[in-house]
C-alpha cells in the first residue's frame, strides 16, 4: 500500500509506504499497552507486575527489551523517496524510487547506503581481499583495494587511531548527553508524582541501562558513518547495519506470530472447555491431529506453498519489499497456525477445571448468559497462562528462525535476517582466515534480545504463575 | 492395559487420516503433477510426451479425491488421494519420485538417525538431570543463582551457533575428529562423537532449567521436608525422595519423544553429512520430493501416537496409583 | 623428583591417547581399505539420481557411469583439441552417404538423404562379472525367476554368489538404442535422436502396442529400422540427412553397450522394489565396475578384471612431458584397484577433507574452487594465479580445466520492454549489456576465473576469435596500448539509453521510470542479487527481482513470461554447432511450445539459414565464415548479455598422478595413479591432534567442580536449623 499525506520530510518529498507488517506491529504494541492498562485495574495483577519490576534485572531487561521494540517500531514507518525530475516529466507527475526506506535508515545517516564491493574487515580502510586493479598508467597490479568510503574522510591513514578514539568520545558523548536529559526528565516526573506509599522501584537500574543503550548507538550511528563498525558483508552492505535491520525481522517473528496464535488459541480452547461436547471432541480432534504432524514439515510445507502463491501473483506487490513483507507475514502466520495447540490445550484444561468451580456454577443457575460467564469469570482467570505463554514462545519463535533459514524455509533472503547472517556464517567461517563479523553481528544482537526476554519472562512466570506463588507463600 | 491400548490405537486412525488429508492438500496445491514431472526430468530435450508418460507411471493421472468416470466403490478407489495415501496405512510407501523404493531406504537410514539421537537423548537426560540435582543441592546459594543464569544464557544461544561454532573448533582446527559423514557398523562413533556432545550441550541450558523447576516442586513436598528433618543428607533427600517423586512429569515430557527419534534430528544430520532419516527429509523438502515427505509426515504421525500411548503406559509403571481404563 | 598422583593419571592418560593414536589419525573420515589394494578416495556433492546409461544427463552421473560403460569411440585423453578415438571399435567408424533409394552417393555430396555409419567392434571385448549372465550347468540363466519369492532371498547384487561373463557384440550396441527408443526409459535423447536414427518412432510405437504392465519386453523381437547387425563385430547406423556431429554422440554413455541379459536380470518380479534396477547398479566392458552403491554415503568403483587391453596414450600436446602426464604412456590401464567416492553435503567440508589429505583431489564432480575456498587456495602473485604458501608447501598439483560452457543473461525477446528487433530495442540491451560489467562479476563472485565471452562461442572451439577480431564492437572497445578489451564506458550506454526512449532511466513522454524483472529460482543469495541491481542503477535502471521455484521458473520460460533470466550451457560436443543452435528460432521456447534450447526465442530468418549451412560443412574458411556472420548478426541484436566462459581449476594432492582434465569425457579415471605409502605418511604428519583444548576444557570443568564439592561439604556440616534458615 502506497499513498502520500503530507508528503515531506525533511524536505524531502517521500511516498509513505505501509506495509502489511508495519500495520500489525503498530496494532499489536497498542493492543499489548492496552492490555496492559487494563491489567492495571486489577490491584492483583497490578501487585504481580510490581513483583516484575521491583528487580534490578526485571528492570534492566525490561529496557532492553523496550530499546529493541523501539528500533523495530521506527524501522516499521516505511517511505520511498522521490525520483528527481527530469526534463520532458509533466511537473504534476513524481516518481518514487523502488528502494523502501524506513525513519530508522534516516536515524543511521548513511550506513545503509555505504556499499563497498564486498568482504571489508571491522574499522578497515582497505577491502579484504586483493583484486586486480588497473592503475592510471595502464599497468595492472593485485593488490587490496581503497574502501569508497570506510575511513575516507581521514586525510592520512595513521591519523586512523586517533581519528577512531576522538570520534568514540565524541558519539559516547552525544548518546549519554541524550540519556541524562530524558533520565533527568523522568527523574523529575517521579518526584513530582511519588506520593503512593508503594516502595520505589529500583528505577536507577533501568536508568543506567538506558544511559548504556544510548551511549553505544550514539558511538555506533557516530563510527557507523565514518568506518564500517563491523566490516562488510560479501556484497559490500554494511555489517552493522545490516544487524540493526534484523532487530525489526526478530521482534516481528517473535510478536506477530503469537498474535496470530492468540484468538485461535484463546476461542477454540476457552470453547472447547466451556461447551464440552462435541465442541471438545472437534477441537481435540483438530489439535491432535496438528500436534501429530512434526512442526517443521507442516511449516516447510506452507511456506512452500504459500511461496507458488506469491509467484503466481506478483502483480499485488509494486516493489521487492513488499514482496518479501507478504511472504513474512505468511511466515509468521504459519508459525502461529503451527504453534497455537499447546496453548489452546492449556487454556482447555483451565477452563474445564473453572467451569466446575462453584461460584460459575451458580452464575449459570442465576441464568447468566455464556459469554458474561466466559468475560467475567473466566477469562480472567486465564490472563496469566496468556501472558506467560507469550513471553516465553517470544524467544523460541526469534530462535527458530534462524534454524528455518538454515532449512530454505525462511525469511525472504531480500529481507535482513539474523537467520539469514547466521547461515551465511558458516561457509565464512571456514575461510582462511576466517570472516567473523557477519557471524558476531547477529550473534550478539539476536543473544542479547533473547537472553533478555528469557531473563524477564522468568521473571514474569515467577510473579504469575500461582504454582510459584503457592510455594513462595 | 491390553484393551485400552487396542482402544487409543483406533482413535488414532481417524487422527492419521487427518494428517494424511492435510499433508496431501498442501502438496497438491503446491504442485500440479506435470511441474513434478518437468523437475524430474531434467533441462535438456525434454518432450511433452515423456512428461505425460511420467505422470502416468506415477499414477498422478487420476482425478485427486472422487473419479466419475468409474462406477461403485471405485469412484472413490481410484483416485490419487485412495492410491497414495491409504495404502500408507499398511506401510507401503511406494516409490520416491526419483524412483527409489521409500520403504527401503527409510530402513536402511534409520540406523545413522538412531545411532545419533539415541545417544543425544539418553546422554542428554542424563547430564541434564545430574546437572539440575548437582546445581539443586545448592539452592539459593550463589551457586545455584549463577548456575540459572548460565542455563539462561546457553537457552539464548541460537542452535545453529553451537553446531558451526562447535565444527569449527573440534573439527577444523583441534583436528580431534573427521569433519563430517559417517561409517558403517562400529567405526561410525568417531563421527558420532561431535554432534553427539554438541547436542548434549546445546541442550543443558533448556533441559537442566526445566528438571530444575521439576525437582524444586518437588522437594517443596512434605515428604523431602520431613525426610531433612530427619537428618537425611541432602543428597539422600535428592536421590531417594525427590527424583522419584518428580518421575512422573519427567515420563510426560520424556516418553513422547523416544519413538519420534527415528525420525532423526534434521539440522545436525545435515550438518554433519550423517545419512539418516533427518538429512533424507531434508533433501526431500528442498526437492519437493512429494512422495518422500507424505511417507515421512505419515511415519512422524503415527510414531508421536506410539509416544502418547507409551507414555500412558510408563505412567501405571511409575506410579501404581493411576491406572488405564 | 617427587610426582604427584594426579600428574601420573594425566601421563597415563596421555599415553593411552598417543597409543590409540598409532592406528592413524583420529579425524580419517575413510572407511579402512586393504593394504594390498590401490585405492583412491574421491567424494560427490549431488547424489546421482541416474546410472542407466540411457537416461543419465548430468555430470554427477557420468562421473560414475563413465568410468563403467564403453562406448564406441572415445575421446583422447591428452589430445586438444579435442580429438575422438576408437575405445571397444576397431577403428574410426566409417560414413556413407546414402540418397532416397538408399544408394551409396559419392563423398561430400550435399543432397544425401541419408547417412549411414558402420562401426567395427574389437572382438574379445569382455563384461564385468555380473550375476546376469550366471548359467547353470545346462547353460540356462541361473538367476531368472518367475515369482517374487524366488528372488526373496536376494537384496544387493552382492547376494548373489555366482556370477559370469560374456563377450561384447554388436547386439549388445544395437540393443541399447533400442532402448533409448523405448519410451519406458525415459531418455532425455529421445527427442532429438528421433529427429535422426531412422524408425525410432515407429520402435516406440511398437513397445507401446506390445508391452504387458508388469512384464519384460524383449526388445530383440522387433528391428529397428535404421540398425543393421552386419556380423557379430559389425553393426550399422542409418540417419536422416547429414549430420557430421553424430559421431560425438557415440562417445557417450548413451551408446554405450547393454546385453540383453541385464535388463532380462533386472526384470525379475520383486527386484526394482528392492531397487535392484540398471537404474542403479550399472553392468558395463568399462574398466571399473560399481560394487557398492549407497548414494547417501559411498560409491564404490573396483577394478574389472575382465576389462580389455588398453594401454596409456603415448602421444600428447604441448607441454604434457614437462608436466608429467607423459610418465606412463604405454602401460596397461587402469593403475587403481579401487575408488571410493564419499558423499559430502557441505563443500567447506569437503574442502577441509581434501586440505587433511583424505581426499585425494580437491573435487571430482566439480573443482570445489569456490568463494569459501578459493583464498586458501590460490594468491594471486605478478603472474596471475600462484597456489598459497599452505598448499604450495605441500605441492599441490593444479590442474586447469576449460570447459566448453557459457553463462548468460538472456532477454527474452518476445517481451514488449526488453524483446523485439527495433533499433531502440536494440540499443536498450547494449546499453544494459555494456553496464553489466561481468568481469567484476567474475572478480568477486568467481575470484577472477573465467572469461568475458565475446559472444555464443566459447574458447577452444571451432570459430572461436581471441583478440582483437574476436572482439564484440557493441559494447568492447580495443585498447591498443594494453592490447585488451575494454568496456565501453557508462557514458555511452546512457546515450544508448536516451536513443532507446529512456533518457537518463525515465520513459522519455511519461517519465515513469524504467523498471526491469529478472526472473531467478529461489536460493538466489543476496549479494548476487545486490550486485546485479547495482549495475543496472549504474543508468539508473531499476531492477526488481522476481524470485521462484524451478519448475515455475521453467513454467515461465516456456510462456514467455519473462524479462531478464540467467542461464548457462554446458556443451555436449566440441563442436560450435552446439553453442549456435541455442539461437536457432526453431529451438524457441514459446515458438515450439516444448523444451527448445533457445531460452530467449531469438528469431532471425537469416541467422537460421546460416545455421543449417554450417551443420553440415566440415570445419574450414567456408564454415568460418559463416559462423563469423552469425556471430555478427547476434552481437548486433545483443539477446543475451554474453556473460562469461568457465574456467575451473582442480587440485589434486601430490601423491596423484595424471591428473590432467578433459572437460568434456569425464572417462578418465582410469588414466589416475595413486602412491598410497606417500598418502598415509602425508596424512599422518598433517593430521596431528590438538589436544590441549580438550584437556583444558576438563581442567575448567574441574576447577569449576572441585569448589562446588567443597561449597556442598560445608553446607552438610551446617545444622538442619540453619539449612532451613538459609532458605528462608
Amino acid at each position: 500500500m502506497d499513498f502520500s499525506i503530507g508528503s515531506d520530510l525533511f524536505g524531502y518529498h517521500v511516498l509513505w509506504t505501509i506495509l502489511w507488517t508495519d500495520i500489525l506491529i503498530f496494532f499489536l504494541v497498542g493492543a499489548i499497552t492496552l492490555f496492559l492498562i487494563s491489567l492495571r485495574k486489577n490491584p492483583e495483577n497490578r501487585q504481580r507486575w510490581r513483583q516484575v519490576f521491583s528487580t534490578r534485572l526485571g528492570m534492566s531487561t525490561f529496557v532492553i527489551i523496550m530499546a529493541y521494540i523501539a528500533i523495530a517500531l521506527v524501522d516499521s514507518i516505511h517511505f520511498r523517496k522521490a525520483l528527481p525530475a527530469v526534463e520532458g516529466q509533466g511537473s504534476e507527475q513524481i516518481f518514487y524510487s523502488n528502494t523502501v526506506n524506513s525513519l530508522l535508515d534516516l536515524a543511521l545517516g548513511e550506513m545503509g547506503e555505504q556499499h563497498e564491493r564486498t568482504y571489508s574487515a571491522p574499522f578497515a580502510l582497505k577491502s579484504w581481499n586483493k583484486e586486480n586493479l588497473l592503475l592510471p598508467g595502464g599497468e595492472r597490479v593485485r593488490d587490496y583495494p581503497v574502501l569508497k568510503y570506510g575511513g575516507q574522510h581521514l586525510k592520512n591513514d595513521e591519523d586512523k587511531q586517533r581519528d577512531i578514539a576522538l570520534n568514540s568520545l565524541l558519539g559516547l558523548g552525544k548518546g549519554l548527553a541524550l540519556a541524562l536529559l530524558l533520565i533527568s526528565l523522568h527523574a523529575r516526573w517521579l518526584k513530582k508524582r511519588s506520593k503512593s506509599s508503594e516502595p520505589d522501584l529500583p528505577w536507577r537500574a533501568g536508568w543506567i541501562t538506558f544511559a548504556i543503550i544510548m551511549a553505544l548507538l550514539g558511538w555506533l550511528i557516530t563510527l557507523g558513518n565514518l568506518y564500517h563498525v563491523l566490516g562488510t558483508d560479501q556484497a559490500g552492505n554494511d555489517t552493522l547495519y545490516e544487524s540493526l535491520k534484523g532487530i525489526r525481522t526478530g521482534v516481528l517473528i517473535g510478536t506477530l506470530a503469537t498474535l496470530i496464535t492468540m484468538p485461535i488459541a484463546i476461542s477454540l480452547g476457552i470453547a472447547a472447555g466451556y461447551f464440552k461436547g462435541w465442541i471438545d471432541d472437534v477441537v481435540q480432534y483438530i489439535y491432535t491431529t496438528l500436534i501429530s504432524i512434526p512442526g517443521l514439515l507442516l511449516i516447510a510445507a506452507s511456506v512452500l506453498l504459500f511461496q507458488v502463491w506469491i509467484n503466481n501473483n506478483p502483480d499485488f506487490f509494486e516493489v521487492g519489499l513488499e514482496k518479501a513483507d507478504a511472504k513474512f507475514l505468511a511466515l509468521c502466520f504459519i508459525l502461529g497456525i503451527t504453534s497455537w495447540t499447546s496453548l489452546c490445550r492449556l487454556l482447555r484444561a483451565e477452563t474445564l477445571k473453572i467451569s466446575q468451580l462453584d461460584y460459575v456454577q451458580a452464575a449459570h443457575a442465576f441464568g447468566v448468559s455464556h459469554f458474561q460467564i466466559i468475560r467475567r469469570h473466566i477469562l480472567p482467570n486465564l490472563s496469566h497462562i496468556i501472558i506467560i505463554s507469550f513471553v516465553l514462545d517470544f524467544s523460541a519463535l526469534v530462535l527458530a528462525e534462524a534454524v528455518l533459514s538454515y532449512i530454505g524455509v525462511g525469511v525472504d533472503p531480500a529481507m535482513a535476517s539474523w537467520g539469514n547472517m547466521i547461515n551465511m556464517a558458516s561457509t565464512e567461517l571456514s575461510r582462511e582466515p576466517s570472516i567473523w563479523w557477519n557471524l558476531s553481528g547477529a550473534f550478539f544482537l539476536m543473544f542479547v534480545l533473547v537472553l533478555s526476554v528469557n531473563l524477564f519472562s522468568d521473571l514474569v512466570n515467577d510473579a504469575f504463575d500461582p504454582k510459584t506463588q503457592l510455594e513462595a507463600a | 492395559m491390553f484393551a485400552y491400548i487396542i482402544r487409543r490405537l483406533c482413535y488414532a486412525i481417524p487422527i492419521l487420516i487427518g494428517v494424511n488429508l492435510l499433508t496431501f492438500i498442501l502438496f497438491f496445491i503446491v504442485n500440479t503433477p506435470e511441474d513434478m514431472a518437468r523437475a524430474h526430468l531434467g533441462d535438456k530435450y525434454v518432450t511433452e510426451q515423456a512428461i505425460q508418460e511420467w505422470i502416468a507411471d506415477k499414477g498422478y493421472d487420476q482425478p485427486l479425491f472422487y473419479n466419475p468416470q468409474v462406477s461403485g466403490l471405485e469412484q472413490l478407489t481410484s483416485t490419487i488421494f485412495f492410491e497414495k495415501s491409504i495404502k500408507l496405512f499398511a506401510f507401503d510407501f511406494g516409490n520416491s519420485d526419483e524412483g527409489r523404493n521409500i520403504r527401503s531406504d527409510v530402513v536402511d537410514r534409520m540406523g545413522p538417525s538412531l545411532a545419533l539421537a539415541l545417544p543425544t537423548f539418553i546422554i542428554g537426560i542424563w547430564v541434564n538431570i545430574s546437572v539440575a540435582l548437582m546445581v539443586l543441592m545448592f539452592r539459593g546459594s550463589r551457586l545455584d543463582r549463577f548456575a540459572v543464569a548460565v542455563f539462561v544464557t546457553m537457552m539464548s544461544v541460537s542452535y545453529l551457533f553451537y553446531i558451526v561454532v562447535g565444527q569449527f573448533f573440534i573439527a577444523k582446527v583441534s583436528r580431534l575428529v573427521p569433519v563430517s559423514g559417517y561409517n558403517e557398523g562400529i567405526d561410525g562413533w568417531r563421527f558420532l562423537v561431535l554432534p553427539i556432545a554438541i547436542g548434549v550441550i546445546a541442550g543443558i541450558g533448556a533441559g537442566a532449567r526445566w528438571y530444575r523447576t521439576l525437582f524444586i516442586e518437588a522437594s517443596g513436598q512434605d515428604f523431602a521436608r520431613t525426610a531433612r528433618a530427619k537428618g537425611v543428607s541432602e543428597a539422600g533427600v535428592l536421590f531417594r525422595h525427590v527424583l522419584p517423586n518428580a518421575m512422573l512429569p519427567i515420563l510426560t515430557g520424556v516418553v513422547v519423544v523416544i519413538p519420534s527419534l527415528f525420525m532423526g534430528s534434521l539440522i545436525m544430520e545435515s550438518f554433519f553429512s550423517i545419512p539418516g532419516l533427518g538429512s533424507y527429509l531434508l533433501d526431500a523438502i528442498q526437492a519437493q520430493d512429494f512422495a518422500i515427505v507424505r511417507a515421512m509426515v505419515f511415519l512422524g504421525s503415527v510414531l508421536y501416537i506410539i509416544g502418547l500411548i507409551l507414555t500412558d503406559i510408563s505412567y501405571t509403571w511409575a506410579d501404581p496409583r493411576v491406572r488405564l481404563n | 623428583m617427587q610426582q604427584s598422583p594426579t600428574w601420573k593419571w594425566l601421563a597415563i592418560l596421555t599415553a593411552a591417547v598417543l597409543l590409540s593414536g598409532c592406528n592413524g589419525p583420529w579425524n580419517d573420515p575413510n572407511p579402512p581399505t586393504n593394504p594390498e589394494q590401490v585405492t583412491y578416495f574421491g567424494s560427490f556433492i549431488t547424489r546421482p539420481k541416474h546410472l542407466d546409461p540411457v537416461r543419465s544427463y548430468s555430470a554427477e552421473e557420468a562421473m560414475f557411469i563413465d568410468q563403467i560403460y564403453d562406448p564406441p569411440l572415445q575421446y583422447h585423453f591428452l589430445k586438444r583439441p579435442y580429438e575422438l578415438e576408437p575405445a571397444t571399435a576397431a577403428t574410426m567408424p566409417s560414413l556413407e552417404l546414402l540418397n532416397e533409394q538408399l544408394q551409396p552417393l559419392p563423398a561430400g555430396s550435399k543432397e544425401a538423404a541419408f547417412s549411414r555409419i558402420t562401426i567395427r567392434l574389437k572382438p574379445d571385448t569382455r563384461y564385468q562379472p555380473h550375476p546376469a549372465f550366471a548359467k547353470d550347468d545346462s547353460g540356462n540363466p541361473l538367476y531368472v525367476f518367475s515369482t517374487t519369492d524366488e528372488g526373496a532371498p536376494y537384496k544387493l547384487l552382492a547376494d548373489f554368489p555366482v556370477t559370469g561373463t560374456r563377450n561384447l557384440t554388436a547386439d549388445d550396441y544395437i540393443y541399447q538404442i533400442k532402448r533409448i527408443a523405448d519410451p519406458v526409459n525415459k531418455s532425455p535423447l529421445l527427442g532429438l535422436m528421433s529427429g535422426y536414427i531412422v524408425g525410432m518412432k515407429a520402435f516406440g510405437q511398437w513397445t507401446k502396442n506390445n508391452r504387458q504392465p508388469g512384464e519384460w519386453l524383449d526388445l530383440r523381437q522387433q528391428d529397428m529400422e535404421g540398425l543393421e547387425k552386419i556380423d557379430d563385430l559389425t553393426f550399422a547406423i542409418r540417419i536422416k540427412g547429414i549430420y557430421p556431429q553424430f559421431q560425438y554422440w557415440l562417445a557417450m554413455h548413451f551408446f554405450a553397450p547393454v546385453p540383453w541379459e541385464a535388463d532380462r536380470f533386472y526384470h525379475n518380479p520383486g527386484f526394482p522394489e528392492k531397487n535392484l534396477t540398471l537404474d542403479w547398479n550399472p553392468i558395463g566392458t568399462g574398466p571399473f565396475m560399481m560394487t557398492v552403491n549407497s548414494p547417501n554415503r559411498e560409491i564404490v568403483l573396483e577394478r574389472n578384471p575382465n576389462y580389455r587391453k588398453d594401454f596409456y596414450p603415448s602421444e600428447g600436446s604441448e607441454n604434457d612431458l614437462e608436466r608429467g602426464y607423459l610418465a606412463d604412456a604405454g602401460k596397461p590401464l587402469p593403475f587403481i584397484d579401487k575408488a571410493v567416492y564419499r558423499y559430502e553435503k557441505a563443500a567447506t567440508s569437503m574442502w577441509s577433507k581434501f586440505v587433511q589429505g583424505y581426499y585425494d583431489r580437491s573435487g571430482d564432480g566439480n573443482s570445489n574452487i569456490n568463494s569459501a575456498t578459493f583464498d586458501r587456495a590460490f594468491t594471486t602473485g605478478p603472474d596471475g594465479l600462484e597456489l598459497t604458501p599452505e598448499l604450495a608447501s605441500r605441492d599441490i598439483v593444479v590442474d586447469e580445466e576449460v570447459s566448453p560452457s557459457l553463462y548468460y543473461i538472456g532477454f527474452n525477446m518476445v517481451d514488449p520492454v526488453v524483446g523485439g528487433y527495433s533499433e531502440e530495442k536494440r540499443k536498450l540491451r547494449q546499453a544494459i549489456s555494456i553496464v553489466y560489467n561481468d568481469q567484476e562479476y567474475i572478480d568477486i563472485f568467481r575470484n577472477g576465473i573465467g572469461q568475458v565471452a565475446q559472444g555464443p562461442i566459447p574458447p577452444g572451439l571451432f570459430g572461436y576469435t581471441a583478440g582483437k577480431e574476436g572482439l564484440n564492437p557493441y559494447i568492447f572497445d580495443w585498447d591498443e596500448i594494453i592490447q585488451t578489451a575494454r568496456r565501453k564506458p557508462i557514458e555511452y550506454a546512457r546515450k544508448l539509453l536516451a536513443e532507446a526512449g529512456y533518457p537518463n532511466g525515465r520513459h522519455r513522454e511519461t517519465g515513469k521510470p524504467l523498471i526491469l524483472y529478472m526472473d531467478t529460482t529461489a536460493g538466489d543469495s543476496n549479494p548476487r542479487s545486490d550486485w546485479i541491481k547495482k549495475q543496472l542503477a549504474k543508468i539508473n535502471v531499476q531492477l526488481e527481482f522476481r524470485a521462484t521455484d524451478y519448475t515455475r521458473f521453467k513454467e515461465k520460460m516456456r510462456q514467455g513470461n519473462t524479462q531478464m533470466f540467467g542461464w548457462g550451457w554446458l556443451a555436449d560436443y566440441p563442436d560450435p554447432e552446439n553453442f549456435l543452435f541455442l539461437l536457432d528460432s526453431r529451438q524457441g521456447l514459446v515458438k515450439c511450445q516444448c523444451d527448445g534450447s533457445n531460452s530467449t526465442n531469438y528469431d532471425n530468418p537469416e541467422y537460421d539459414r546460416l545455421y543449417d549451412r554450417i551443420k553440415t560443412l566440415p570445419n574450414g574458411p567456408e564454415r568460418l565464415s559463416a559462423i563469423n556472420r552469425m556471430l555478427a548478426i547476434v552481437q548486433k541484436d545483443s539477446p543475451w548479455i554474453w556473460g562469461f566462459n568457465n574456467k575451473e581449476y582442480y587440485l589434486s594432492n601430490q601423491w596423484v598422478y595424471n591428473t590432467k582434465r578433459h572437460g568434456i569425457s569425464q572417462a578418465t579415471l582410469k588414466y589416475l595413479r595413486v602412491d598410497p605409502d606417500l598418502r598415509a605418511q602425508k596424512q599422518k604428519a598433517w593430521n596431528q591432534p590438538v589436544i590441549w583444548p580438550m584437556f583444558a576444557g576438563i581442567g575448567l570443568l574441574l576447577m569449576i567442580l572441585i569448589p562446588g564439592i567443597k561449597a556442598y561439604r560445608q553446607r552438610q556440616k551446617l545444622t538442619i536449623e540453619d539449612q532451613e534458615a538459609v532458605r528462608e
